[in-house]
Protein backbone atom coordinates (compact mmCIF):
# COMPACT_ATOMS: atom_id res chain seq x y z
CA UNK A 1 0.00 0.00 0.00
CA UNK A 2 0.90 3.46 -0.48
CA UNK A 3 2.64 5.52 2.26
CA UNK A 4 1.46 8.68 1.25
CA UNK A 5 -2.66 9.40 0.24
CA UNK A 6 -3.86 12.55 -1.42
CA UNK A 7 -6.17 15.14 -0.47
CA UNK A 8 -8.01 17.51 -2.56
CA UNK A 9 -8.81 20.46 -0.43
CA UNK A 10 -11.38 23.06 -1.29
CA UNK A 11 -9.72 27.00 -0.55
CA UNK A 12 -11.50 30.04 -0.40
CA UNK A 13 -9.46 33.82 0.90
CA UNK A 14 -12.18 36.15 1.09
CA UNK A 15 -9.08 38.81 0.52
CA UNK A 16 -7.95 37.58 -2.26
CA UNK A 17 -10.46 34.55 -4.31
CA UNK A 18 -13.69 35.07 -6.36
CA UNK A 19 -14.91 31.05 -5.85
CA UNK A 20 -13.66 28.33 -3.79
CA UNK A 21 -10.69 26.36 -5.86
CA UNK A 22 -9.55 23.18 -4.99
CA UNK A 23 -5.24 22.84 -3.62
CA UNK A 24 -3.81 18.92 -3.45
CA UNK A 25 -2.04 18.17 -0.53
CA UNK A 26 0.41 14.88 0.10
CA UNK A 27 0.15 13.36 3.17
CA UNK A 28 1.56 10.40 5.47
CA UNK A 29 -1.12 7.43 4.92
CA UNK A 30 -1.53 5.90 8.57
CA UNK A 31 -4.14 3.19 9.03
CA UNK A 32 -5.17 4.88 12.22
CA UNK A 33 -5.27 8.83 10.94
CA UNK A 34 -8.55 9.91 9.91
CA UNK A 35 -9.52 13.16 7.63
CA UNK A 36 -8.85 15.64 10.79
CA UNK A 37 -5.44 14.41 11.36
CA UNK A 38 -4.59 14.68 7.88
CA UNK A 39 -6.08 18.39 7.83
CA UNK A 40 -3.92 18.80 11.08
CA UNK A 41 -0.44 17.33 9.53
CA UNK A 42 -1.37 19.67 6.61
CA UNK A 43 -2.02 22.84 9.04
CA UNK A 44 1.69 22.13 11.14
CA UNK A 45 3.99 20.69 8.43
CA UNK A 46 2.39 22.21 5.29
CA UNK A 47 0.56 24.64 4.79
CA UNK A 48 -0.34 26.78 8.32
CA UNK A 49 -3.24 29.39 6.93
CA UNK A 50 -5.50 26.25 6.20
CA UNK A 51 -8.27 27.10 8.08
CA UNK A 52 -11.03 24.54 9.69
CA UNK A 53 -13.02 24.10 12.70
CA UNK A 54 -12.38 21.21 15.29
CA UNK A 55 -12.03 20.57 18.97
CA UNK A 56 -13.02 17.10 20.47
CA UNK A 57 -11.52 14.58 17.77
CA UNK A 58 -14.30 12.26 19.23
CA UNK A 59 -17.63 12.96 18.02
CA UNK A 60 -18.94 14.93 20.63
CA UNK A 61 -18.47 18.85 20.17
CA UNK A 62 -19.91 18.88 16.43
CA UNK A 63 -17.47 20.97 15.09
CA UNK A 64 -15.37 19.21 12.38
CA UNK A 65 -18.50 18.68 10.02
CA UNK A 66 -17.18 18.70 6.42
CA UNK A 67 -17.81 17.05 2.84
CA UNK A 68 -15.64 14.46 2.66
CA UNK A 69 -15.90 12.84 -1.17
CA UNK A 70 -18.92 15.05 -1.57
CA UNK A 71 -21.19 13.06 1.78
CA UNK A 72 -21.77 15.24 4.72
CA UNK A 73 -19.13 13.90 7.84
CA UNK A 74 -17.78 14.60 10.81
CA UNK A 75 -14.11 14.13 10.10
CA UNK A 76 -13.08 13.22 13.45
CA UNK A 77 -14.70 9.63 12.00
CA UNK A 78 -13.87 9.30 8.83
CA UNK A 79 -10.83 7.06 8.54
CA UNK A 80 -8.26 7.53 5.07
CA UNK A 81 -8.16 3.63 5.01
CA UNK A 82 -11.80 3.81 4.02
CA UNK A 83 -10.73 5.77 0.62
CA UNK A 84 -7.18 5.15 0.07
CA UNK A 85 -5.60 4.67 -2.19
CA UNK A 86 -8.03 7.08 -4.35
CA UNK A 87 -7.36 10.61 -2.90
CA UNK A 88 -9.99 12.62 -0.93
CA UNK A 89 -11.92 15.65 -1.46
CA UNK A 90 -12.89 17.72 1.58
CA UNK A 91 -15.05 20.44 1.18
CA UNK A 92 -16.71 22.92 3.36
CA UNK A 93 -20.62 21.90 4.83
CA UNK A 94 -23.09 22.32 1.96
CA UNK A 95 -25.84 24.80 1.91
CA UNK A 96 -23.93 27.01 4.30
CA UNK A 97 -21.68 30.33 3.36
CA UNK A 98 -18.38 30.12 3.18
CA UNK A 99 -16.06 31.88 5.64
CA UNK A 100 -12.89 30.95 5.01
CA UNK A 101 -11.35 27.65 3.71
CA UNK A 102 -13.46 24.94 5.52
CA UNK A 103 -15.00 26.78 7.92
CA UNK A 104 -18.93 28.07 7.29
CA UNK A 105 -21.33 30.68 8.77
CA UNK A 106 -23.84 28.99 11.35
CA UNK A 107 -25.27 32.29 12.41
CA UNK A 108 -28.54 31.13 10.28
CA UNK A 109 -28.64 27.45 12.15
CA UNK A 110 -27.96 29.64 15.55
CA UNK A 111 -31.15 32.00 15.19
CA UNK A 112 -33.36 29.00 14.14
CA UNK A 113 -32.61 26.84 17.10
CA UNK A 114 -33.00 29.71 19.24
CA UNK A 115 -37.00 30.06 17.56
CA UNK A 116 -37.62 26.91 19.00
CA UNK A 117 -37.51 27.75 22.03
CA UNK A 118 -35.05 24.46 23.51
CA UNK A 119 -35.17 25.21 26.97
CA UNK A 120 -37.95 23.24 29.67
CA UNK A 121 -40.97 25.83 29.89
CA UNK A 122 -43.30 25.33 32.64
CA UNK A 123 -46.18 26.87 32.99
CA UNK A 124 -45.35 28.16 36.98
CA UNK A 125 -41.46 26.85 38.15
CA UNK A 126 -41.58 25.20 41.37
CA UNK A 127 -39.33 27.07 44.26
CA UNK A 128 -35.69 25.39 44.22
CA UNK A 129 -36.58 24.17 47.66
CA UNK A 130 -38.98 21.89 46.47
CA UNK A 131 -35.83 20.03 44.21
CA UNK A 132 -35.69 18.51 41.06
CA UNK A 133 -38.86 17.97 38.45
CA UNK A 134 -38.36 14.24 38.95
CA UNK A 135 -38.40 11.35 35.80
CA UNK A 136 -38.69 8.14 35.09
CA UNK A 137 -36.42 5.96 32.56
CA UNK A 138 -39.56 5.16 30.62
CA UNK A 139 -40.02 9.10 30.35
CA UNK A 140 -36.09 10.02 29.61
CA UNK A 141 -36.89 7.30 26.53
CA UNK A 142 -39.47 8.92 24.89
CA UNK A 143 -36.94 11.97 23.95
CA UNK A 144 -33.54 10.73 24.72
CA UNK A 145 -32.83 9.93 21.17
CA UNK A 146 -33.78 13.45 20.02
CA UNK A 147 -31.30 14.83 22.78
CA UNK A 148 -28.19 12.91 21.12
CA UNK A 149 -28.18 15.95 18.62
CA UNK A 150 -24.39 17.66 18.57
CA UNK A 151 -25.58 20.49 16.50
CA UNK A 152 -22.50 19.62 13.78
CA UNK A 153 -24.96 20.06 10.79
CA UNK A 154 -24.36 17.47 8.42
CA UNK A 155 -28.51 17.29 8.38
CA UNK A 156 -28.04 20.64 6.95
CA UNK A 157 -25.65 19.92 4.32
CA UNK A 158 -27.40 16.69 3.37
CA UNK A 159 -30.84 18.85 2.64
CA UNK A 160 -32.26 19.74 -0.42
CA UNK A 161 -34.69 21.70 1.02
CA UNK A 162 -32.52 23.77 2.88
CA UNK A 163 -30.50 24.31 0.20
CA UNK A 164 -33.41 25.58 -1.78
CA UNK A 165 -35.32 27.39 1.05
CA UNK A 166 -32.99 29.30 3.45
CA UNK A 167 -35.91 30.19 5.76
CA UNK A 168 -36.61 26.14 6.10
CA UNK A 169 -35.99 25.73 9.85
CA UNK A 170 -34.16 22.52 9.11
CA UNK A 171 -33.72 18.83 10.42
CA UNK A 172 -31.38 19.47 13.62
CA UNK A 173 -33.91 22.49 14.57
CA UNK A 174 -37.11 20.72 14.48
CA UNK A 175 -35.94 17.71 16.55
CA UNK A 176 -34.46 19.76 19.41
CA UNK A 177 -38.25 21.00 19.59
CA UNK A 178 -39.59 17.62 19.48
CA UNK A 179 -36.73 16.91 21.95
CA UNK A 180 -38.03 19.21 24.35
CA UNK A 181 -42.02 18.62 23.50
CA UNK A 182 -41.75 15.05 24.61
CA UNK A 183 -39.84 15.86 28.07
CA UNK A 184 -42.47 14.86 30.41
CA UNK A 185 -40.49 17.84 32.55
CA UNK A 186 -41.76 20.83 29.98
CA UNK A 187 -44.95 22.38 29.72
CA UNK A 188 -44.22 24.53 26.23
CA UNK A 189 -45.74 22.38 22.92
CA UNK A 190 -48.31 24.84 22.82
CA UNK A 191 -45.56 27.80 22.64
CA UNK A 192 -43.87 25.87 20.17
CA UNK A 193 -46.40 24.80 18.35
CA UNK A 194 -46.92 28.12 16.27
CA UNK A 195 -42.89 28.05 15.11
CA UNK A 196 -43.28 24.36 14.43
CA UNK A 197 -46.55 24.18 12.06
CA UNK A 198 -45.09 26.38 9.59
CA UNK A 199 -44.54 26.14 5.75
CA UNK A 200 -41.23 26.73 6.70
CA UNK A 201 -40.78 24.42 9.36
CA UNK A 202 -42.26 21.14 9.82
CA UNK A 203 -44.82 21.45 6.59
CA UNK A 204 -41.57 22.32 4.15
CA UNK A 205 -39.66 19.04 4.74
CA UNK A 206 -40.96 16.39 2.09
CA UNK A 207 -39.15 13.87 3.74
CA UNK A 208 -36.31 13.13 1.86
CA UNK A 209 -34.77 11.36 4.52
CA UNK A 210 -30.95 12.47 3.64
CA UNK A 211 -31.21 13.80 7.37
CA UNK A 212 -31.31 10.96 9.36
CA UNK A 213 -28.86 8.84 7.05
CA UNK A 214 -25.61 11.54 7.86
CA UNK A 215 -26.47 11.56 11.32
CA UNK A 216 -23.01 10.43 13.10
CA UNK A 217 -25.63 10.03 16.55
CA UNK A 218 -28.62 8.28 15.04
CA UNK A 219 -30.72 11.04 15.98
CA UNK A 220 -33.23 10.67 13.33
CA UNK A 221 -34.38 14.19 12.51
CA UNK A 222 -36.49 13.13 9.55
CA UNK A 223 -38.83 10.89 12.47
CA UNK A 224 -38.47 13.21 14.38
CA UNK A 225 -40.52 15.74 11.71
CA UNK A 226 -42.77 13.32 10.30
CA UNK A 227 -43.89 12.47 13.82
CA UNK A 228 -44.47 16.17 14.55
CA UNK A 229 -46.35 16.51 11.35
CA UNK A 230 -49.30 13.61 12.41
CA UNK A 231 -49.03 15.63 16.28
CA UNK A 232 -49.99 18.87 14.14
CA UNK A 233 -52.21 17.06 11.56
CA UNK A 234 -54.59 15.36 14.58
CA UNK A 235 -54.52 18.57 16.64
CA UNK A 236 -55.81 20.40 13.30
CA UNK A 237 -58.86 17.07 13.01
CA UNK A 238 -59.44 17.67 16.79
CA UNK A 239 -60.08 21.29 16.48
CA UNK A 240 -62.31 20.50 13.47
CA UNK A 241 -64.45 17.74 15.31
CA UNK A 242 -64.65 19.94 18.57
CA UNK A 243 -64.46 23.49 18.43
CA UNK A 244 -65.35 24.28 21.76
CA UNK A 245 -62.91 21.64 23.00
CA UNK A 246 -60.22 23.09 25.28
CA UNK A 247 -56.69 23.06 23.41
CA UNK B 1 -28.62 52.31 28.79
CA UNK B 2 -26.13 51.06 26.88
CA UNK B 3 -26.11 47.49 26.59
CA UNK B 4 -22.94 45.75 27.82
CA UNK B 5 -22.73 42.83 25.26
CA UNK B 6 -20.56 43.93 22.18
CA UNK B 7 -22.28 44.19 18.63
CA UNK B 8 -20.44 41.42 16.43
CA UNK B 9 -18.16 42.92 13.99
CA UNK B 10 -20.29 41.38 10.96
CA UNK B 11 -23.37 41.30 8.98
CA UNK B 12 -25.47 38.02 8.23
CA UNK B 13 -25.35 39.26 4.51
CA UNK B 14 -21.18 39.50 5.11
CA UNK B 15 -19.91 40.28 1.66
CA UNK B 16 -17.46 38.68 1.57
CA UNK B 17 -19.04 35.58 2.70
CA UNK B 18 -19.51 33.26 -0.46
CA UNK B 19 -22.36 31.56 -1.35
CA UNK B 20 -22.84 29.03 -3.77
CA UNK B 21 -26.20 28.85 -5.49
CA UNK B 22 -27.60 25.22 -5.68
CA UNK B 23 -27.83 23.63 -9.44
CA UNK B 24 -30.87 22.95 -10.97
CA UNK B 25 -30.14 19.42 -11.65
CA UNK B 26 -28.97 18.95 -7.74
CA UNK B 27 -31.30 16.30 -7.73
CA UNK B 28 -29.11 14.10 -10.34
CA UNK B 29 -26.68 14.56 -8.54
CA UNK B 30 -26.79 11.85 -5.99
CA UNK B 31 -28.22 8.73 -5.95
CA UNK B 32 -29.92 9.66 -2.80
CA UNK B 33 -32.04 12.07 -4.18
CA UNK B 34 -32.69 11.11 -7.23
CA UNK B 35 -34.26 8.24 -5.49
CA UNK B 36 -36.49 10.93 -3.99
CA UNK B 37 -37.13 12.75 -6.92
CA UNK B 38 -38.29 9.41 -8.40
CA UNK B 39 -40.12 8.38 -5.13
CA UNK B 40 -42.74 11.82 -4.98
CA UNK B 41 -43.09 11.84 -9.11
CA UNK B 42 -44.48 8.26 -8.60
CA UNK B 43 -47.60 10.08 -6.99
CA UNK B 44 -48.40 11.07 -10.44
CA UNK B 45 -48.70 7.41 -11.59
CA UNK B 46 -50.60 6.91 -8.49
CA UNK B 47 -52.81 9.08 -9.82
CA UNK B 48 -53.04 8.24 -13.63
CA UNK B 49 -54.16 4.38 -12.52
CA UNK B 50 -57.15 5.93 -9.63
CA UNK B 51 -58.40 8.10 -12.80
CA UNK B 52 -57.68 4.54 -15.14
CA UNK B 53 -60.12 2.71 -12.73
CA UNK B 54 -62.20 5.63 -12.40
CA UNK B 55 -63.27 5.47 -16.42
CA UNK B 56 -62.87 1.53 -16.55
CA UNK B 57 -66.02 1.79 -13.45
CA UNK B 58 -67.76 4.22 -15.34
CA UNK B 59 -67.52 2.11 -18.90
CA UNK B 60 -68.51 -1.01 -16.68
CA UNK B 61 -71.52 1.21 -15.79
CA UNK B 62 -72.23 1.77 -19.26
CA UNK B 63 -72.80 -1.74 -20.62
CA UNK B 64 -70.54 -4.56 -22.48
CA UNK B 65 -69.59 -2.03 -25.77
CA UNK B 66 -68.72 0.97 -24.09
CA UNK B 67 -66.24 -1.85 -21.60
CA UNK B 68 -65.20 -3.92 -24.87
CA UNK B 69 -64.00 0.39 -26.21
CA UNK B 70 -62.46 1.04 -22.86
CA UNK B 71 -60.10 -2.44 -23.56
CA UNK B 72 -59.13 -1.42 -26.72
CA UNK B 73 -58.30 1.81 -25.63
CA UNK B 74 -56.17 -0.35 -23.19
CA UNK B 75 -54.83 -2.34 -25.68
CA UNK B 76 -53.31 0.69 -27.39
CA UNK B 77 -49.55 0.13 -27.44
CA UNK B 78 -48.63 3.89 -25.73
CA UNK B 79 -51.35 2.77 -23.27
CA UNK B 80 -49.70 -0.62 -22.41
CA UNK B 81 -46.41 1.09 -22.39
CA UNK B 82 -47.45 3.62 -20.15
CA UNK B 83 -49.73 1.39 -18.14
CA UNK B 84 -46.22 -1.05 -17.54
CA UNK B 85 -44.23 2.00 -16.46
CA UNK B 86 -47.18 3.00 -14.13
CA UNK B 87 -47.66 -0.17 -12.54
CA UNK B 88 -43.26 -0.19 -11.99
CA UNK B 89 -43.39 3.24 -9.93
CA UNK B 90 -47.26 2.52 -8.10
CA UNK B 91 -45.13 -0.55 -6.96
CA UNK B 92 -42.02 1.41 -5.60
CA UNK B 93 -44.43 4.42 -4.57
CA UNK B 94 -45.88 1.73 -2.10
CA UNK B 95 -42.59 0.04 -0.79
CA UNK B 96 -40.89 3.30 -0.20
CA UNK B 97 -44.17 4.98 1.81
CA UNK B 98 -44.21 1.46 3.62
CA UNK B 99 -41.38 1.55 4.71
CA UNK B 100 -41.18 5.15 5.87
CA UNK B 101 -44.44 4.63 7.96
CA UNK B 102 -42.38 3.02 10.46
CA UNK B 103 -40.48 6.50 10.82
CA UNK B 104 -43.76 8.83 10.99
CA UNK B 105 -45.16 6.47 13.64
CA UNK B 106 -43.74 6.32 17.06
CA UNK B 107 -45.92 4.36 19.25
CA UNK B 108 -45.11 2.91 22.27
CA UNK B 109 -46.17 0.42 24.27
CA UNK B 110 -45.39 -0.14 28.24
CA UNK B 111 -42.48 2.52 27.68
CA UNK B 112 -40.75 0.35 25.16
CA UNK B 113 -41.43 1.82 21.08
CA UNK B 114 -42.84 -0.81 18.68
CA UNK B 115 -40.54 -1.60 16.72
CA UNK B 116 -40.38 -0.55 13.04
CA UNK B 117 -41.24 -3.90 11.55
CA UNK B 118 -44.31 -4.38 13.13
CA UNK B 119 -45.47 -0.60 11.53
CA UNK B 120 -44.37 -1.17 8.16
CA UNK B 121 -44.66 -5.09 8.32
CA UNK B 122 -48.84 -5.12 8.62
CA UNK B 123 -49.07 -2.33 5.90
CA UNK B 124 -47.20 -4.74 3.54
CA UNK B 125 -49.16 -7.99 4.73
CA UNK B 126 -52.92 -5.82 3.97
CA UNK B 127 -51.45 -4.77 0.68
CA UNK B 128 -50.51 -8.91 0.05
CA UNK B 129 -54.02 -9.91 0.75
CA UNK B 130 -56.33 -7.21 -0.30
CA UNK B 131 -54.00 -7.91 -4.13
CA UNK B 132 -54.40 -11.38 -3.47
CA UNK B 133 -58.45 -11.00 -2.92
CA UNK B 134 -58.41 -8.55 -5.84
CA UNK B 135 -56.50 -11.24 -8.51
CA UNK B 136 -59.00 -14.54 -7.10
CA UNK B 137 -62.18 -12.21 -7.71
CA UNK B 138 -60.47 -11.55 -11.36
CA UNK B 139 -59.32 -14.63 -12.20
CA UNK B 140 -61.60 -16.63 -10.79
CA UNK B 141 -63.99 -18.62 -13.63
Amino acid sequence: MADTIKLEISRYSPETDAAPHFQSFEVPFRRDWVVLDALNYIKDKQDGSLTYRWSCRMGICGSCGMLVNGEPKLTCATFLADYAPASIRVEPLRNFPIVRDLVIAMNDFMRKFQKMKPWLIRKEEKPVSEGEYLQTPEQLDAYKQFSMCINCMLCYAACPVYGLDPLFAGPAAIALAQRYNLDSRDQGAKDRFPVLSQHDAIWGCTFVGECTRVCPKHVDPAGAIQQYKLTAALDWVKSVVMPWGGK
Amino acid sequence: MKSSVATPPYTLNHPRWYRKRVSTYWWLLRWEYLRFVLREISSVFVAWFVVLTIVQIYAVSRGPDAYAEFQDFLKNPFVLALNVISFFFVVFHSITWFNLSARAMAIRIGGKRVPGFLISGPNFAAWLVISALIAWLLLRE
